[in-house]
């Protein structure tokens, strides 16, 4: 071949697919732990984009897990003819082969450097439904939970600088960054990677077992519209069209949770969506937290289980010289905002998985004690 | 010329399709101690002994384990130091959830929150082991040193605890304790049993804390606690201010508070020194006192009160001269004079009074005391309006309770 071809070959390939070269498919490991997050071939940069593989399906969740503003891109993916069963309440059930996703990124700052990232809940201009364009975000760390024979298995991956490529890195990591803020305020914050055991210490949520499972591909959390490439579906309905969830009821008996920010929906179905995506995953009756008697799973009464009125169990410090976990009408008098407007460990909630405050989240949960009629009146 | 450009343009091509990719990049410290140790936590197999060697180890991250059956072992805990002073994740210095767990021979020092939590697991031992804030009593000392809870056949032996800014040792709902021969001073709370059933206390010294020992019944939780033994122990001088946050359950206790016993039940509390604790050498109290109690907030089914509560063959001295608060001092004051003191006992007087017949407790649910100088009935239902000195209501005698057995026995 002369030169002249191979500059035209080559051009030529850019014309077709932007650069595309297919990507092998996905590779579920049974065992090991792949050094590298491509060994997986679910999601891999391309031509200056992550781009998710042939059958990897995105989504998101009605509230998400705060992660120190951290924006989430996560994915499904199993094996050809394997489908998850429809749960009302828990976890999908998926098949063995599954591999589930979840790549950490910030929006970069316009004018900044590479680790000024942007403070914001805005993701529509993040995910074009087909991949992060790198030029655009900083890609942190990529987590995949796959659901081996004998369970699920936690494999936190960590991006190079150059962002070409995801290493595991067990022990996880720390990555220092600033947060830009709308007004151009900055804050410097730890970005901090699990170890694999601090994985397991939020998605085992029960500390019997101890088995590992995802958190938040429940029904209530995913019931939600998404705008795929094809255009726009619910995601459990769009699940059972590519054949990934079998035995969904009618969309009228599935359960919702609210959008934690959306101005719309009701401000107690906002909190309990908030505190069920961001504490019940330790706070139920089988989990870390049930050590407390406090649970905030979705679900829980709204009396002395959910805190109102209730005298800490082994808070310690973490009370903030407060006598309750909720006094209604009273945020100011209440542990769980004192411990919400933590960042120290030993005193913050959630333990792990975050190294700022989520201010906005913080100030729903505060509206909705202050809301909260009656009081706390100490009995002799 | 041309030859260059092109190759130029295919390189930067192929770069651009993933084909350029460069070798990964290991974060910087990888090899570092705090990284080899959790990766030893994260490996270990059943059998495991995780050796940590002489040294003094500064940790940033806390860790933690998930697997039975493994050892860690240090080198003696004035010799292996892991030190959490510069901690900035996690809540534990290190969070165990596995049974068939042994720890021993080596110091954790200054973490932000508690410092060894072992949460769910059976067949527990801690041995040799140094909890320590080294700046002393401190607000924002971290919460509990050790720290097992929900768990079952626990060991605790021949270990110190100092400055915890609620409990140095803390067992709680748990079934089957044992808590020996340890040293706890300068914490809130020395030692403290928490909604525990089967409960040996014995061979301890606690001083300087804000309470010495302490058995507790909490409301809201899986299990309520009775059956705890407390014997043979030194507790003295435990006048340190209260320096727990507020709402934590050991804030309400009292500086100078020997040993206490607060809505638990079955606590046999005998052959013990207890010495020069200025509020009280013991004090029986119910969850009223703690001004925690609202209807709202505790489940109904909760029992406040403390019930066969049985004293006896201690040794007691000094104490109860510099009562702890304006109500207790006052009351104090207005009992005993100004130069007085209250006796070894200061019970806070709630009892249940649905329960009464002819005006006692049922036989098994009654506060029995010998061999002490008076008790003191505060009368804490009124406000301390009506206390009483008479010592015939304490004239009676309780079911001993048996030895703990810890089966499967800890290994050797």
């Amino acid at each position: 071949m002369t030169y002249r071809a191979i500059l035209l070959v080559v051009g030529l390939a850019a014309l077709l697919g932007g650069c595309h070269r297919p990507m092998p498919p996905v590779a579920f490991h049974a065992d090991g732990r792949p050094p590298r997050l491509s060994d997986w071939h679910v999601v891999e940069v391309h031509g200056g984009k992550l781009e998710l593989n042939q059958g990897v399906v995105p989504y998101d969740l009605n509230t998400p897990l705060f992660t120190d503003y951290a924006h989430k891109l996560r994915t499904i993916w199993m094996p050809k003819g394997e489908s998850a069963k429809y749960q009302p309440v828990d976890t999908l059930d998926f098949p063995v082969g599954t591999v589930i996703s979840k790549t950490f990124y910030y929006p970069r700052a316009a004018d900044g450097t590479f680790t000024d990232v942007l403070r914001t809940d805005d993701y529509s201009h993040d995910f074009a439904g087909q991949g992060l364009d790198l030029s655009r975000v900083h890609l942190v760390e990529t987590r995949i939970l796959a659901r081996r024979k004998d369970g699920w298995v936690a494999f936190p991956y960590v991006w190079n600088n150059a962002q070409t490529e995801a290493t595991l890195q067990r022990t996880g990591a720390v990555e220092p960054l600033t947060l830009v803020a709308a007004d151009g305020s900055r804050e410097d914050f730890n970005y901090v990677v699990p170890d694999e055991s601090q994985c397991a210490s939020c998605h085992a949520q029960d500390w019997v077992s101890r088995q590992v499972h995802p958190i938040g591909p429940k029904a209530r959390h995913i019931n939600k519209d998404y705008a795929y490439a094809d255009g726009v579906q619910n995601q459990l309905e769009h699940l059972v069209k590519v054949g990934y969830l079998s035995g969904l009821p009618a969309m009228a008996g599935v359960p919702r949770d609210a959008v934690w920010n959306d101005p719309k929906a009701p401000l107690d179905a906002r909190a309990r969506a908030y505190f069920d995506i961001n504490c019940g995953h330790c706070h139920n009756i089988h989990g870390a937290a049930n050590t407390t008697g406090l649970s905030l799973i979705y679900g829980t009464p709204e009396d002395r289980h959910m805190g109102i009125c209730k005298p800490p169990t082994a808070a310690g410090r973490g009370t903030g010289d407060h006598l309750f976990d909720i006094v209604p009408g009273q945020p100011d008098e209440s542990i769980i905002p004192y411990r919400l407007s933590s960042a120290e460990p030993g005193v913050m909630m959630p333990e792990l998985g975050r190294s700022t405050v989520h201010r906005e989240g913080l100030a729903l949960i505060r509206a909705w004690i202050a809301a909260q009629p009656g009081s706390c009146t100490p009995i002799h | 010329m041309r030859k260059t450009i092109i190759t130029a343009a295919l390189a930067a091509a192929l770069a651009g399709c993933g084909g350029g990719q460069q070798p990964a990049q290991q974060s910087a410290g990888d090899a570092s101690f705090e990284a080899k140790l959790q990766e030893q936590f994260l490996d270990a197999k059943p059998g495991s002994v995780i050796e940590i060697p002489a040294g003094h180890y500064a940790l940033k991250r806390g860790l933690s384990l998930r697997t039975d059956g493994v050892t860690i072992k240090g080198a003696g805990m004035d010799k292996t130091v892991l030190s959490f002073k510069g901690q900035v994740v996690g809540p534990e210095g290190l969070l165990v959830n596995a049974n068939d767990f042994t720890i021993e021979n080596l110091a954790i020092e200054d973490t932000k929150g508690d410092a060894l939590k072992i949460n769910q697991g059976r067949n527990i031992t801690i041995r040799g082991v140094r909890i320590e804030w080294t700046g002393g009593p401190k607000t924002t000392n971290g919460a509990y040193g050790l720290y097992p809870v929900k768990t079952q056949n626990v060991l605790v032996e021949d270990s110190v605890v100092i400055g915890a800014s609620d409990a140095g040792i803390y067992v709680g709902q748990s079934n089957n304790i044992v808590v020996r021969n340890n040293r706890a001073e300068q914490n809130v709370a020395g030692i403290e049993i928490e909604n525990s059933v089967n409960a040996d206390v014995y061979g301890n010294t606690a001083t300087k804390n804000t309470g010495g020992i302490l058995v507790f019944n909490m409301p809201n939780l899986s299990q309520a606690g009775h059956a705890t033994r407390v014997f043979g122990n030194k507790v003295f001088a435990n006048d340190t201010e209260n320096f727990a946050a507020k709402g934590a359950a050991v804030a309400s206790v009292p500086a100078g508070s020997g040993v206490v016993v607060n809505s638990n039940d079955k606590v046999e509390i005998f052959d013990n020194d207890i010495a020069d604790n200025q509020t009280a050498n013991i004090i029986i109290s119910s969850y009223f006192s703690t001004n925690y109690y609202n209807t709202r907030g505790v489940a109904a089914d909760y029992n406040p009160y403390p019930k066969g509560i049985y004293i006896y063959g201690n040794r007691l001295k000094g104490g109860g001269d510099s009562p702890d608060g304006l109500k207790l001092k006052t009351l104090k004051t207005a009992v005993y004079g100004l130069g007085g003191h209250f006796p070894d006992v200061l019970w806070d007087g709630y009892v249940d009074t649905k329960s009464l017949v002819d005006g006692l407790p049922p036989p098994n649910d009654r506060i029995c005391i010998h061999d002490v100088n008076g008790v003191l009935n505060a009368d804490g239902p009124h406000d301390y309006k009506n206390p009483s000195t008479d010592i015939k209501p304490y004239q009676c005698d309780l079911p001993k309770l048996p030895a703990v057995v810890l089966d499967p026995a800890p290994k050797a």
